[in-house]
């Protein structure tokens, strides 16, 4: 039955693995996030549902078990923040090259090096764009609320399984450690052995006498084995790109101008949005929720309806602003307003920049 | 309705819970929360805040610069966070250990001697609850009844034996607020 | 006299050996007179005796024997250089049922994957690590191993290994040892029948101690050769492997039954 509870975003996402029927959670600790395993070893469901946690020795170490497990058909989950991800791309990387379904969390923190403990948005290039060696994508999910760090884990694992790919749930130090209500998704049970070979038949769960065996790898050593590979990998991508755009569409019916956000920024620009209207300004919110897919037609059309302006605004030094402006391709006036290094911007702030760059610019 | 809060203090002072009880009072009745806390090293002995917002709306923004109302709970938080109450807003604080009181005058503001009433009560632990009734007279913007179920629900089970005295508490500071000074 | 035809020669009672099924008819991708081979076929063996063809899976390290796969027919998962401990501890987690090892070279379990062999065998994980020792970096032509030994030559030691400016070679199974979560930790060598015999009895041993739920990891070190990369032929490698390796990788049991020998 769903409940509706007060949770942190990262114990909401470490109980909406255990609802989500996972089978297994491998992490190492790393502020902001260390809650979701200290919630996953709190709550036992080991005990409850039989799912797997287990602390590992490294970033690395846990996003090879991710790998393992997935292989072996089974629905696993690890989470981090960002220097730990950075470590995991090596692993994400082989994920994306053996096509095994897998969903992690980044609660992104300020970088770049060891960086900063605070909430920050500059991992959109890392996760967007590769990150890891080779020529991969991954469905990036970002969700603004904690009721979404709950329902993207239900969600994420369904994408993944279709279309055997890993999906980042893309949060950050606000959306990680803040309270909110969350009406938890209802338990949905964790497959059988027998479910999974059904549905699975990929997986390595052991080899019938007679049969082929499951190899699970990224290796083609040869190059034309290895490019046709490539090409199945990108005709995926597409397809993904063409039928998993999501976002949302805040008091843009009449907007003259829109605030492009994700995560926490599209929190506050949605209050800055609120500051406009009491001023009599026509400015809405383009709310990304898939990063990768980017929603390059859906801001197409708007450029076409005869939207004046675009402010991206992310806490990095202007990453997202990139693919407004190839998705705008100077229709229209595009600017990128964000504070970085750990520091959150005010709705203030944002409303400013939009009345000084955009509106006034 | 909408209020929009921070409670700024010492670690240790039960800042983040006292937040997480208003939070859980008002979901049992129905309303949008989100509470934010600062986070990190200052956590452990230094200074915390906590931003909570209630409303009946779905909220935007869990981080502001700009409160309804502010508790405060110590020196370092009253020179960060007077400034930080809006124009008519309230501003309550516990006048212990403060060495400079607040001066604003656009404010409405509130005293609770709420770690002199603690140690009467022979529990230093209680104080926040006691800062909890203060802010609940001033604004009473979640029900008592609700207040109540949402310790319930934020009180782990084998300290539900403790929750007459929490209400004790929370008593002793709506009977306990004054004012400091208040707009016309 | 009737000629004897070749179906003659592979009659049943003919036989005096049988590849195992549970090897491929694929080719061989190691060199002529590398241990290798033997290795892997022992391994399978092992795998078809004690009936775990339906139940095992295997994951291959980075290195030479990264193609483990294409020769081991079953199920099988080729992990990230290193991290096949990791892998491994994962598959036996979520399937507890499965026989699940390791199959890894010097490079990959005792240098890149050094916290991934020393955690796994710590944590007691119910796996098999099959640990292939040739003192050098085969695959990419013969650079310095954490096993090589003292004084010897490599394509990135030339003048022999200098422990003062290199720092000394790892023996990883002796310290495995030390772990409260190894059950069984031997070495051993495939370079001659007898040699051969031993080393599938101990690799039989792992396996049959993941079976029966014996607590940790089985782990068994093979001792070999790379005549390529030692730049000598097979039978020179196997004389120099028995007269410098074996002093200082001594053959034997280390650990039975979760006790030091």
């Amino acid at each position: 039955m769903s409940e509706l509870k007060l949770m942190k975003g990262n114990e909401a996402l470490a109980e909406a693995a255990i609802r989500a029927g996972a089978d297994a959670y491998f992490g190492y600790p790393i502020t902001p996030q260390s809650e979701v395993i200290e919630y996953l070893m709190a709550e036992k469901p080991f005990e409850r549902t039989g799912m797997v946690v287990l602390q590992a020795e490294s970033e690395i170490a846990a996003i090879n078990m991710v790998y393992g497990a997935a292989g072996a058909g089974k629905k696993v989950m690890t989470s981090s923040s960002s220097p730990g991800v950075s470590l995991k791309l090596e692993g994400i990387s082989y994920i994306a090259g053996a096509e095994l379904p897998c969903v992690y969390a980044n609660v992104v923190r300020g970088g770049p090096g060891l960086g900063t403990i605070q909430p920050s948005q500059a991992d959109y290039f890392q996760s967007t764009k590769g990150g890891g060696h080779g020529d991969y994508r991954q469905i990036v999910l970002a969700p603004a609320s904690v009721q979404e760090m709950s329902d993207f884990v239900r969600d994420g694992f369904d994408l993944a399984f279709k279309y055997r790919i890993p999906v980042l749930i893309l949060s950050d130090g606000v959306i990680g450690q803040m309270m909110e209500k969350v009406k938890l998704f209802e338990p949905i049970p964790r497959l059988t052995e027998e479910e999974i070979k059904e549905k699975y038949p990929w997986a390595t769960t052991g080899k019938k006498h007679g049969t082929e065996r499951r190899i699970i790898t990224s290796l083609y050593l040869d190059s034309n084995e290895m490019e046709q590979h490539n090409i199945k990998l990108q005709k995926k991508y597409k397809e993904i790109s063409e039928k998993e755009v999501r976002f949302e569409l805040i008091d843009c019916e009449d907007a003259e101008y829109v605030f492009v956000a994700y995560g926490s920024s599209a929190r506050i620009a949605q209050k800055a949005v609120r500051l406009a209207r009491a001023k009599g300004l026509k400015v809405g919110l383009f709310r990304l929720i898939t990063l990768f897919p980017f929603p390059t037609k859906q801001i197409q059309e708007m450029c076409s309806k005869g939207m004046k302006g675009f402010l991206a605004v992310e806490m990095s030094a202007g990453q997202m602003v990139e693919d407004v402006h190839l998705a705008v391709k100077g229709c229209a006036k595009v600017e990128h307003y964000g504070r970085y290094g750990g520091i959150v911007h005010t709705p203030e702030e944002v409303l400013e920049a939009m009345e000084q760059k955009i509106i006034g610019g | 309705m909408t209020e929009e809060l921070i409670i700024a203090g010492f670690g240790g002072q039960g800042v983040l819970s006292m937040g997480k009880i208003l939070a859980y009072s008002g979901i049992m009745q129905d309303q949008e929360v989100s509470w934010m806390p600062s986070y990190g090293p200052e956590m452990r002995g230094g200074t915390a805040n906590v931003i909570v917002i209630v409303s009946d709306e779905r909220i935007s923004s869990p981080i502001l610069t700009i409160f309804d109302s502010a508790i405060i709970l110590n020196q370092q938080s009253m020179d960060k966070f007077e400034k930080s109450v809006r124009p008519g807003g309230v501003l309550l604080y516990d006048p212990n250990g403060i060495i400079r009181h607040p001066t604003r005058k656009d404010i409405n503001i509130y005293q609770v001697e709420a770690s002199h009433l603690a140690s009467e009560m022979g529990n230093a632990k209680i104080f926040n609850m006691i800062v909890l009734g203060a802010y609940l007279k001033i604004k009473p913007i979640v029900k008592m009844e609700n207040v109540i179920l949402g310790l319930k629900e934020s009180l782990p089970e084998r300290y539900h034996k403790l929750i007459p005295l929490n209400e004790d508490a929370i008593n002793s500071g709506l009977k306990n607020v004054k004012a400091f000074h208040e707009l016309n | 006299m009737a000629e004897i035809t070749l179906e003659d020669i592979i009659k049943p009672e003919n036989r005096v050996y049988v590849k195992t099924e549970l090897m491929t008819d694929n080719v061989l991708s190691y060199c002529p007179g590398c241990g290798h081979g033997t290795a892997h076929r022992i391994v399978m063996e092992v795998i078809e005796e004690l009936g775990m063809e339906e139940n095992t899976i295997g994951v291959a390290p980075v290195g030479c024997s990264v193609l483990a796969y294409e020769f081991m027919n079953i199920d099988m998962q080729q992990a990230a250089h290193g991290r096949a401990p990791a892998v491994a501890t994962a598959i036996k987690r979520v399937w507890p049922n499965k026989i699940v090892f390791t199959y890894q070279g010097d490079g990959d379990l005792a240098a890149i994957g050094t916290n991934e062999t020393i955690h796994a065998c710590n944590r007691g994980e119910n796996i098999v690590i099959i640990f292939i020792n040739n003192g050098i970096y085969g695959m990419t032509g013969g650079q310095m191993a954490p096993t090589t030994i003292p004084g010897m030559i490599s394509s990135t030691s030339p003048y022999g290994r200098d422990v003062k400016t290199m720092g000394n070679p790892l023996k990883i199974t002796e310290l495995v040892a030390q772990l409260p979560g190894t059950h069984f930790v031997t070495r051993h060598a495939v370079h001659t029948p007898r040699f051969v015999r031993r080393a599938k009895k101990a690799i039989k041993m792992a396996f049959e101690n993941q079976r029966d739920g014996k607590p940790g990891v089985s782990f068994v070190e093979i001792v070999s050769n790379c005549n390529s990369g030692w730049k000598m032929t097979p039978n020179d490698s196997n004389k120099w492997m028995e007269e410098n390796m074996f002093p200082f990788f001594p053959l034997g049991d280390i650990k039975v039954d979760g006790k030091l020998i």
